[in-house]
């Protein structure tokens, strides 16, 4: 993750650029167009406009929230700075368990655009940290190659309960008020549901004014480019440190430069990796190009002329939609006439019409593929060097679909529709002086562009005399001419520009930019595939850092159970998750109205839970969240994230704190930052901030001598803007006084629950609920079962484990036909043997017998001392008098010793360490009574 | 045949005398191979009562079926050698073949792999994923470790609604139950599986003509022949003399199983010079007036300068160091050992001393002890010095 500036720690001013735009006198704000950020100590200052997206500070260090900005406003003191924002959501900020809806694994750097209402989306200015940049991915497209780190992806709308489809027009522009100028109307036409969502954007708008809305407009317009000066000049030395290595599409054109003012044999050496390593990685590369180019040619020149015919359009001053009319007939036309094959048309046209949806246009990118395949033999080959030029078609799209006002969806009509507004817009940027600045900025940037161009110009030459070089054919030239011209498509592209520069007129450089933007990602294409090529391999061998262990899943499914006692089994398998909890509505209502009104209030507190094993603590409590995010989903109460950690499954009390960060924000950090995090986290207020229920189980277990990780969680809920709930689960009630220091204690609470363990009854009612209907055990045979266990220990988990048995037992003894088929009471019965009795008396019954003589040694020696301990020797002496009163032949004190230690390895007996030899000590580790009861047995 | 059969531990073709845990284990084992249910169980009985031979047999059996065989993970633990968490988990990672996931990136800490490996666990579900077998031999050991968080972990596994998992530990202890902690215990399903040897003498013959017994498509048939009857032989002079178990063979067996069971202190009284053997006589003495008391290094010396005063021919007056020697010599063989563990403070020759040997230990050596001086012996025998 690139770390943004907040790590640095730098003080950032804040200044308004430029005069007010507008003025509200009811409300007594001023509206700004844009605000500077300026980072002391660098030279760079940072413009921010609204429409762009930016980076806030919140309570992540590593993921500040993204959000785009819709207005700047301030007092009429100029004290305070605020601006209105459309929050995107991170994934690392949804709930865990919401993150199962979305079916697929996120996408690292996805945000969805968020629309709940919960949060407030008027914040202050200063907490804006940087622009940032945020695309459009339809919702059927996969993301680009992750490389690129500093943009965003948007592919859903969340409205924190369900991802939905977000509509491209939300993205593509800010929503418009109902009072827009009605000059603005045509924009609407073109993308109706911008329509629909308008109402839902003004709702947090105040006021709306004309001029800042033009303004938006243009700013919306120029994202693509806003942010890429802003962050060109605040990122600059972030950039130079990550970016020179990654391709980040906001930064495509200094990216460009600097590789190729650094290594232009590299580049060079990258491009053509890019012809040959693309996916299929097929080693004949250059015989498949021979056979290939033949088409090549045509298909680029078709490109050629299409991007010849595009600028030259422009520069004509027509709007967009006469280029697009223009440019299609061309392709068309010049695919046919140079080789009438179908299939030529149709690998023109993805890679001409740029604007059409990038799913079609993969199908339609794919198609002429496998045409291709067909046709000609040397199918592979082609592939390789198609996909490239597919790529080359999606980065273009992207562009298309920031800068394009309208979503490049829509079919050609909704174009043409569209562009007189684009039209529209770019007069009004003429109008609006303090665009001028964003035009600078941008005009800097083509001086940069003009550059990148002429190198890559010269690259592209030399690499084309280097292809000629070692391929006969003309074939090569389909490479070399279509590049050059791609070059003079892009010449005439800058020159346009400087034209435009030199005009001075907005309108014109607006127009510029469009056009520009419209032959960028022509040039780009050349480059994304190659450097997306080039990481990939040698980043193989790097892990990724979160990996998702998993236990590779079974060849063969499982098998359903069979017969009702194998249902029966399966349902009574502890693990199996019941519909409901009987036995526990009370606290389980408890528990409920305790988290419910903490979550309803944005309160934090906490609560005490005790219980002996077994007696549905844990289950209770996730039961309760369940139940609650239902609540939530249901807009009954707002939303919370539920974060659980089990004091066994750490081994460090310190890492509680680890695991809650990486539960509540996915990122790691050692125990120590983890706690810093965290408290920074709780004890500062944030913009938009949920309630958490933090679950400890096994809370003991985070005992620690000074005891601060207690003190911490119990603590945090008291703070103000904590939102904090958190539930502990132990095993013993008054752990509170026991282990706790006072201040731990009192900050506890008096909250406090305890589970009962379970009566026969509320056992008999569990194990009949979770059996549901499935007829397999005889009334009595619970009842025996709940009634032995409820008397022992009430723990519900061995009362299923016996029931479980039973059926086993069942299931071996069937085939008597005797048997109903139910579990009776003998199976119970036999199940509760095996469970509950003492494996002591058999054991002795089994041992040899020199091992039951020593045991009789034992006892003897024991009644003749009195005393529940002997030494060996003395043991040993009676056991020889034993032997010979049995007629055996005594042992020496080696096997005498030997039996003693079997005995003590099965702690019958319990010995001291053995180095003691004949002195240690000896004790029985059962009662007398029990040996002599076995031993009599045995003799019997 | 018969050493190797001895020898490397080969697993009989069908297990004898627990044939009734047999079928238990391997329909345990098949319903979380097949129907993925989590299961644990506890496989107790003494040591060399087959406890391994009848896991390695049901696992035998359950890859025997066909669904089952490439469906199981076995992760195969000892208490022995994954002496603590730390260890045990990596070795877990490792048989679980998850390290490729991770790649070669050495494991930070503990706290990262055990939450990696519970990950890996919890990503699971019943029907989806592998059963994996662990199998924890010595499960005694993994109880004395700290927290017992493995067993809480694997056991909590099994009773969740993850991964399937069978945890099946083997130990010798009765009671390794107790040695649960109380939130561990509650998860475990406690199936115990006792082995214990039921066997009567009849039966236990039997199993060892079996064991002994050449395999009927042995090479030699007449030599086959002749062996299996002198086994049959040997079985009935058994059967015979034998009442203990573990001790008393006849003819061949004899030599072996004396050198089985030889006393290893007596083998070493044997090795003793005459005067260490009159200061074990002295001590032996000592012990008696005492009743078992300690004694030093002073009063044996007395005891055996009376000794010599009374009867003095044969034997040489040593001198005090020479005494001395002896007994250090004595305490380097163990033979006698210093009562309390400190031995800086104490002047040597005050040191307090415990006799490590048995009355008639000291007698058989005597008794066999090559020219023996008959006074000494009369001294040993001698009710007091």
């Amino acid at each position: 993750m690139v770390r943004y500036f907040t790590r640095l720690r730098v003080r950032r001013v804040y200044k308004w650029d430029g005069t007010p735009s507008s003025f509200d006198r009811k409300l007594k704000t001023y509206f700004f167009d844009s605000l500077n950020i300026s980072v002391e100590g660098q030279p760079g200052m940072t413009t921010v406009t609204p429409g762009q997206y930016v980076l806030i500070e919140g309570d992540n260090e590593d993921n500040p929230f993204v959000a785009k900005l819709l207005k700047f406003f301030g007092d009429e003191s100029n004290q305070q700075k605020k601006a209105l924002v459309q929050w995107f959501v991170r994934v690392c900020e949804v709930p865990h368990n919401k993150k199962k809806l979305l079916g697929r694994s996120p996408h690292p750097q996805e945000v969805f655009y968020y629309l709940g209402h919960t949060c407030d989306n008027e914040i202050d200015a200063e907490s804006i940290l940087n622009t940032v940049q945020v695309q459009y991915v339809p919702v059927d497209a996969p993301f680009p190659e992750p490389g690129i780190k500093d943009t965003l992806y948007v592919k859903l709308s969340w409205d924190t309960k369900t991802f939905k489809d977000l509509d491209p027009a939300l993205m593509q522009d800010t929503p418009v008020p109902a009072s827009t100028p009605p000059r603005l109307k045509p924009a609407s036409p073109c993308s109706p549901p911008a329509a629909a969502l308008v109402s839902l954007g003004s709702v947090g708008r105040k006021m709306p004014t004309p001029d800042p809305m033009v303004m938006r407009r243009a700013g919306s317009v120029s994202r693509t480019r806003g942010p890429v000066s802003a962050s060109k000049a605040g990122n600059n030395e972030a950039e130079s440190v990550h970016s020179a290595a990654k391709l980040s599409a906001s930064k495509t054109l200094s990216t460009k430069r600097r590789g190729s003012s650094g290594v232009t044999p590299g580049v060079r050496k990258k491009l053509q990796l890019s012809i040959g390593d693309s996916p299929e990685k097929i080693m004949s590369r250059k015989d498949g190009l021979c056979e290939l180019l033949d088409e090549e040619v045509d298909s680029e020149k078709a490109l050629v002329t299409k991007l010849n015919s595009s600028p030259r359009s422009l520069h004509h001053g027509y709007s967009l939609s006469p280029v697009r009319s223009d440019h299609r007939p061309p392709n068309s036309l010049g695919g046919y006439p140079l080789k009438p094959t179908s299939i030529m048309l149709d690998r023109l046209s993805p890679t001409a019409l740029g604007e059409q949806d990038f799913s079609r246009d993969m199908l339609l990118g794919m198609a002429p593929l496998i045409l291709e395949d067909e046709v000609f033999e040397a199918g592979l080959p082609t592939g390789t060097a198609k996909t490239p030029k597919k790529r080359q078609a999606t980065p273009r799209r992207k562009y298309f679909h920031e800068k394009a006002t309208t979503p490049s969806r829509r079919k050609d009509s909704a174009m043409t529709a569209r562009e007189p507004s684009l039209g529209v817009l770019a007069e009004e940027d003429s109008e609006s002086s303090p665009m001028q600045l964003v035009v600078t900025s941008s005009r800097s940037k083509r001086k940069s562009a003009q550059l990148v161009a002429s190198r890559i110009r010269k690259q592209l030459n030399l690499m084309g005399d280097a292809q000629e070089l070692h391929s006969d054919d003309g074939d090569d030239d389909c490479f070399t001419p279509s590049k050059k011209d791609l070059h003079h498509s892009s010449e005439e592209d800058l020159e346009d520009e400087e034209v435009s520069k030199s005009e001075e007129t907005a309108g014109k450089t607006t127009r510029g930019r469009l056009r520009r933007a419209s032959t960028t990602p022509a040039r780009t294409p050349r480059k994304p595939p190659s450097k997306k090529a080039t990481p990939s391999t040698p980043r193989t061998p790097r892990t990724p850092r979160h990996a998702t262990p998993s236990i590779p899943s079974r060849t063969l499914p499982a098998r359903k159970p069979g017969n009702v006692l194998e249902e029966a089994r399966a349902r009574l398998h502890v693990s199996s998750v019941p519909e409901s909890l009987p036995c526990r509505e009370q606290e389980f209502q408890d528990i409920y109205n305790f988290v419910e009104s903490k979550v309803m209030d944005g309160t934090g507190g906490c609560m005490y839970i005790s219980g002996v094993p077994g007696t549905g603590k844990t289950a209770t409590v996730h039961e309760v969240i369940r139940c609650l995010q239902h609540a939530s989903d249901m807009d009954e109460i707002p939303t919370f994230r539920f974060v659980e950690i089990n004091g066994m499954k750490m081994t460090d009390p310190h890492q509680a704190y680890v695991q809650i960060l990486q539960k509540l924000t996915d990122q790691k950090a050692t125990a120590d930052h983890a706690a810093a995090l965290l408290e920074k986290m709780f004890s500062n207020p944030a913009p938009k901030k949920e309630t958490t229920v933090l679950l400890v189980d096994e809370l003991d277990l985070l005992w620690t001598r000074k005891q601060n990780v207690m003190y911490n969680l119990f603590d945090w809920p008291t703070r103000r803007h904590a939102r904090l709930v958190v539930l502990t689960i132990a095993n013993t009630m008054d752990l509170p006084e026991r282990i706790m220091i006072n201040r731990v204690a009192s900050r506890l609470g008096l909250t406090r629950m305890s589970f009962q363990p379970y009566s026969f009854k509320q056992l008999q009612q569990i194990i009949t609920s979770r059996l549901n209907k499935v007829k397999a055990f005889e009334e009595d045979a619970l009842q025996l079962v709940s009634r032995k266990v409820a008397a022992l220990s009430g723990d519900a988990r061995r009362c299923l484990d016996i029931c479980r048995r039973a059926t086993e037992i069942c299931e071996h003894s069937a085939p008597q036909p005797s048997s109903t088929g139910l579990v009776g009471m003998s199976h119970v019965m036999e199940a509760l043997d095996e469970m509950f009795s003492s494996s002591y008396i058999t054991a002795i019954r089994c041992a040899s017998v020199q091992e039951q003589l020593f045991l009789r040694a034992v006892l003897a020696e024991f009644r003749r001392l009195g005393l529940e301990e002997a030494t060996f020797q003395q043991v040993f002496v009676q056991h020889r008098a034993l032997c010979r009163v049995e007629g055996l032949q005594p042992l020496s004190v080696s096997e005498g010793l030997a039996v003693c230690q079997r005995l003590g390895a099965c702690r019958l007996l319990l010995l001291e360490a053995s180095r003691l030899d004949v002195l240690q000590r000896v004790r029985l580790n059962v009662s007398q009574d029990d040996v002599l009861y076995a031993l009599k047995a045995d003799r019997a | 045949i018969l050493r190797q059969r001895f020898c490397h531990q080969r697993l009989p073709e069908k297990p004898m005398g627990i044939e009734s845990q047999h079928k238990h284990l391997l329909e345990l084992l098949r319903r979380t191979a097949v129907h993925g249910e989590s299961n644990s169980v506890l496989i107790v009985g003494p040591r060399g009562s087959g406890k391994t031979m009848l896991l390695k047999c049901v696992l035998r059996d359950l890859l025997e079926v066909k669904d089952v065989n490439k469906n199981v993970l076995q992760v195969h633990l000892n208490g022995l050698l994954q002496t603590d968490d730390r260890i045990a988990l990596k070795e877990i990672t490792r048989q679980l073949n998850l390290e490729n996931v991770v790649g070669d990136k050495v494991f930070g800490s503990f706290a990262e792999n055990l939450a990696f490996l519970l990950e890996a666990l919890k990503k699971g579900d019943r029907s989806s994923s592998r059963p994996v077998l662990f199998i924890l031999d010595e499960f005694d050991l993994f109880a004395h470790h700290k927290n017992q968080t493995l067993l809480y972990n694997l056991l909590d596994v099994s009773q969740s609604a993850q991964a399937p998992v069978a945890v099946i530990g083997l130990t010798c202890r009765l009671d390794v139950l107790e040695l649960l902690e109380k939130r561990v215990k509650s998860r475990f399903s406690h199936r115990q599986i006792h082995l214990l040897s039921s066997l009567s003498f009849r039966q236990y013959l039997d199993n060892v003509i079996l064991q002994l017994s050449l395999p009927p498509d042995f090479a030699d048939a007449k030599f086959f022949e002749e062996w299996n009857d002198s086994i049959k032989n040997v079985s009935e002079v058994l059967h015979q003399v034998s009442v203990c178990k573990p001790s008393i063979k006849p003819t061949d067996l004899l030599e072996a199983s004396r050198v089985c069971v030889a006393d290893s202190k007596a083998n070493i009284l044997h090795g003793l010079s005459v005067l260490e053997l009159c200061l074990i006589i002295a001590m032996k003495h000592l012990s008696d007036i005492y009743e078992g008391e300690p004694f030093n290094f002073q009063m044996v010396h007395n005891e055996f300068k009376k000794f010599l005063q009374r009867k003095s021919q044969s034997i040489y007056n040593f001198d005090k160091p020479v005494v001395m020697k002896a007994f250090e010599h004595l305490q380097q063989l163990e033979l006698i050992k210093s009562v309390d563990g400190s031995t800086g403070k104490i002047h040597k020759e005050y040191q307090l001393m415990k006799l490590m040997l048995d009355h008639n230990q000291i007698m058989e050596a005597l008794q066999k002890y090559p020219q023996c001086p008959t006074d000494v012996k009369q001294w040993a025998l001698s009710a007091f010095g």
